[in-house]
């Protein structure tokens, strides 16, 4: 059926005037299981099924989508969208130009062993709970939380210049926390990343790999032993981050600010812009010669949120250059921005968390490069510093120069050797200066391709997954301790 | 010989914009489970955006949502579609029974509620349900050419939509509502200053683009090649849609859920004076400022509940079950279960005051003047510490007069702190920011107030 849906609406869009004209049919699936002390909080199945339809007509783009499948619904739905465009045009300074793009028939679907639907919801409770009952067993845990999450995503991607792109994206994630109340203080340690856990394109091998239960009691243990250790100091510091943490630094201050769209204003007024700005392509020194940055959807970079055949405009699925041996390299861009600074193409980079949205662009895997250290050599290397796990805030302004992170725990090093434990860690700066300080990473056995699946942009909003290669990496008079500084 | 199934003649998809009634009553008699809760929704929206003075995007979406919850044997689940098929609609009834089914027993599952009755709210406004692209693209038109005139650039949006929504349950239980809002949104910028404004409302014909577009483009004048000031402790003059970001990240607190789970800064302050005397608030969906439901998601009718009264947080929002499990009654607030959550009060309504914001400036020896915030984060959940940016309009303050444009500034500031260094308050009004819903809330200004780092616009 979405074949029909797609010709009907690409043959009215063009009937009605669109020179240009894609549609995007999904069918998305997902399951959502929560529990808390000891009990099942959220369970539920949602599904969702339309169109949406993309067109320029008269140089300017329209968007309508719909969930009334019948052709009559469709028709009038890609009829909307050229309407839509008419209006845009009136307030059109220039025809709106794309990059050039082959036409692609294909199919893809990500691999995974174990489809997280037919695993039988008892069975998936069952994991969280015992994970569950491990945190409670920890006196002083006061609040003990699991989750899963599943989403099969099946899209048709179909253009009026011939491509046809079956794909089906199969994304799992699960993760728990455990949470202590106590005087004046609430501390929180997460498994295996905060804020949802670890989430790729996987099945169901995703879940049983982390081993929920077998981590519990440790998370317990350090969530209650953080009101007895000292806090972190304030001042500059050397900083070691583990890899989940690196890779949100890398989501907010590579990331987003590599966008070409709000690099050339289109998110002004939400999301923000960028101190990226053109000129600094090929020319900003943007961190140390140890880092290497990559914008990477192919499968070979691994199945990671931001890992697909074909991305949601019909470009193939690319690996781009961001930061080579320091210096900046590329954006992420779409046929249109692309095309306004003279690429040649699209970095492919094109996304839409669902039928109803226009797609934008998104991150894919935004990775730094393994380097070369072992943690125990690093660790050993290192004279005095914190060493920052799991994130526990994050906030950086809307140019994305200026940053600050905490962490959920903190490790002093001192002498080569990780010490006591430390309480409300955080960190802040600017960005090319951070990344300036990088002076070691981790090698390839270190590095996880981590996922973010809940990046937000756009108007409407838009939640999106993306994911984060990286492995601990250490950075140099780092300023410690103004989250907390009185 | 072809199964019976297979015989019966499928009906085709209806519309639903037809009797959303008669489908939720469909709906539920397709219900085999103990008790069945069945919420449709069915929305029109669409959203112009601009950047660069010129239209780049311009969407409209036609949404259906069904969502059924099955209770069997004392096990509760849910499952949603957009799909209104008989083959469909059968499927998400079975699976909402068929998930309930495979859990454990839930202890504090109460049954649901027989039928209610429900103040009458009006926010549905034909004209915005009547708005259409081309009446969006003409206003941004004439944004987009203020801002070509004045040498500066516009980027925003101007959305409009409706939703019908009816919940019913096998009970009796029957609620229905309908709403429209309209928003504008703007940000004007300049070589290196910026300025923003923004309204919403449930009828397009209260929103001014214009002069919502002069306001930022005033502010983007002023603040013209800002200074960079030392991070340090100010007196703060926050606008409405800045003291709103702020002290939305409050609303969970008073969820009974939160105190239970003691995840909430009002863990054992509860009847403490812990604020100023100048800070009360209410949730109440009735204000004549707010918007939503008079219905939880359960069904419950919404209270009007004092939470703060001069300073002291004396009462929490409950749905039932968090109502039971805490001996009293429930408020209204509940979400739509199956949730580990339980309930929040999302009508905010704080106690204002009569200075405008001229007049905090006027009384200001030196401080700091904040449009809006930006990406505001909890750092210390129980001692409320935020932190978060300025934006769009950062002023210096010096002897009663704004004097230039600042840049902006990283804070990091406890709500609990702030709330009882509050020495002006103005009139409470409609507010809308981006890092919290909207809510009725004053212009503040506040002593003492930590500015920790500054960036580099």
């Amino acid at each position: 059926m979405m074949n029909d849906w797609a010709a009907w609406a690409i043959e009215t869009a063009k009937r009605r005037g669109a020179t240009y004209a894609d549609v995007r049919a999904m069918d998305i699936r997902q399951r959502d299981i929560s529990t808390k002390n000891g009990e099942v909080g959220a369970l539920s199945e949602t599904e969702s099924l339309g169109i949406g339809i993309r067109v320029i007509a008269g140089g300017s783009w329209g968007f309508s989508s719909t969930d009334r499948l019948t052709r009559e619904g469709v028709q009038a739905c890609a009829a909307e969208a050229v309407a839509i465009a008419k209006a845009s045009a009136l307030a059109k300074r220039e025809d709106v130009a794309l990059a050039p793009e082959a036409s692609y028939v294909d199919t893809w679907q990500n691999p995974f062993l174990k489809d997280p639907f037919r695993i039988p919801v008892e069975r998936q409770i069952d994991l969280l709970l015992a994970a569950d009952k491990e945190m409670r067993r920890v006196k002083g845990v006061t609040l003990a939380e699991g989750c899963m999450t599943f989403r099969r995503i099946e899209q048709l991607f179909a253009s009026s210049t011939g491509s046809q792109i079956h794909q089906i994206k199969m994304q799992s994630g699960a993760g728990i926390v455990a949470t202590a109340f106590s005087g004046n203080e609430i501390q929180k340690r997460s498994y295996p990343n905060s804020f949802g856990g670890q989430h790729m394109l996987a099945g169901y091998e995703l879940v049983e790999s982390l081993d929920l239960a077998a981590h519990a009691q440790r998370i317990g243990e350090e969530a209650v032993a953080l009101h007895s250790a000292a806090q972190c100091p304030e001042g500059p510091r050397t900083i070691i981050l583990d890899g989940s943490q690196l890779g949100l630094q890398i989501h907010e201050s590579i990331g987003h600010p590599i966008e070409l769209d709000r690099v050339l204003g289109m998110e002004a007024n939400f999301a923000g812009m960028s101190f990226l700005t053109t000129e600094k392509l090929r020319k900003l020194k943007y961190g140390s010669d140890i880092v290497n940055v990559v914008a990477d959807a192919r499968l070979e970079h691994g199945s990671g949120l931001g890992t697909f055949a074909y991305d949601d405009e019909g470009v193939p699925a690319q690996c781009t250059p961001i930061i080579t041996n320091g210096l900046f390299t590329g954006y992420l861009s779409s046929r249109e921005t692309a095309s306004a600074i003279g690429e040649k193409r699209s970095g492919g980079t094109v996304r839409t968390e669902s039928w109803n949205r226009l797609p934008m662009i998104r991150m894919t895997n935004i990775s730094i490069n393994p380097g070369t250290w072992k943690y125990e050599d690093l660790i050993a290397d290192t004279d005095d510093a914190i060493l920052m796990e799991t994130n526990r805030s994050w906030s950086i302004d809307d140019r994305r120069y200026h940053f600050q992170f905490s962490t959920e725990i903190g490790w002093e090093i001192k002498g080569g050797k990780k010490g006591r434990m430390l309480k409300n860690p955080s960190y802040s700066g600017i960005t090319t200066e951070f990344w300036n300080s990088c002076d070691a990473i981790c090698s390839r056995d270190y590095w996880t391709l981590w996922g973010t699946p809940n990046c937000g942009k756009g108007q409407p909003m838009q939640t999106m997954g993306t994911g984060h290669g990286a492995s601990p990496a250490r950075f140099r008079n780092v300023k410690v301790g103004a989250a907390f500084a009185k | 010989m072809k199964p019976a199934k297979a015989r019966r003649r499928p009906r085709a998809p209806l519309d639903p914009l037809l009797d959303l009634d008669a489908l939720a009553e469909r709906i539920i008699k397709l219900s085999e489970a103990d008790e069945t809760e069945v919420e449709i929704h069915i929305g029109s929206d669409a959203l112009t955006r601009f950047a660069n003075n010129t239209i780049h995007q311009n969407v409209a979406e036609q949404t259906l949502g069904i969502s059924v919850r099955a209770v069997v044997d004392g096990r509760t689940a849910r499952s949603s579609t957009n799909k209104t098929d008989d083959e469909s609609l059968r499927r998400v009834v079975a699976s909402a029974a068929q998930l309930a089914h495979n859990q454990p027993k839930n202890p504090d599952l109460l049954p649901m509620l027989t039928r209610q009755k429900y103040q009458k709210v009006a926010r549905f406004s034909g004209a915005t349900s009547a708005a259409n692209p081309q009446i969006r693209a003409r206003a941004v038109t004439k944004v987009c050419r203020m801002a070509d005139k004045a040498k500066q650039t516009a980027a925003g949006i101007f959305s409009s939509g409706s939703v019908h929504e009816v919940m019913a349950n096998s009970k009796g239980l029957f609620a229905r509502y309908e709403q429209t809002r309209a928003e504008f949104s703007v940000t004007i910028l300049e070589e290196n200053s910026s300025g923003w404004a923004k309204s919403t409302s449930y009828d397009i014909r209260e929103i001014d683009p214009e002069a919502l577009a002069e306001s930022a483009s005033q502010k983007a004048a002023n603040s013209r090649n800002p200074h960079e000031l030392d991070p340090g402790h100010y007196t703060a003059i926050l606008e409405s849609a800045a003291v709103l970001d702020l002290i939305g990240f409050l609303f969970y607190d008073f969820a009974g859920t939160a105190v239970l789970d003691k995840r909430s800064c009002l863990t054992g302050r509860l009847g403490k004076k812990l604020f100023g005397e100048n800070i009360t608030l209410w949730d109440d969906v009735y204000h004549p400022l707010q918007l939503g439901q008079p219905f939880d998601g359960e069904g419950v009718p919404r209270q009007k509940v004092l939470l703060i009264d001069h300073g002291v947080p004396r009462n929490l929002v409950y749905s039932r079950a968090t109502a039971k499990k805490m001996k009293t009654k429930p408020t209204g607030h509940g979400f739509a279960l199956p949730n580990e959550h339980g309930e929040a009060p999302m009508n905010l309504v704080w106690g204002g005051g009569d200075k405008t914001v001229g007049e905090m400036v006027a009384s200001t020896e030196r401080g700091v003047l904040v449009t809006r915030l930006w990406y505001i984060r909890e750092v210390d959940p129980y001692n409320k510490i935020l932190t978060g940016m300025t934006r769009d309009g950062t002023f210096l303050v010096e002897n009663g007069r704004v004097t230039g444009g600042i840049r902006n500034f990283r804070f990091n500031q406890s709500v609990i702190d702030m709330l009882s260094n509050v020495e002006m308050l103005g009139p409470a009004v409609r507010s809308s920011g981006e890092e919290s819903f909207d809510m009725v809330v004053p212009a503040m200004k506040v002593r003492n107030f930590h500015f920790s780092e500054v960036t580099k616009f």
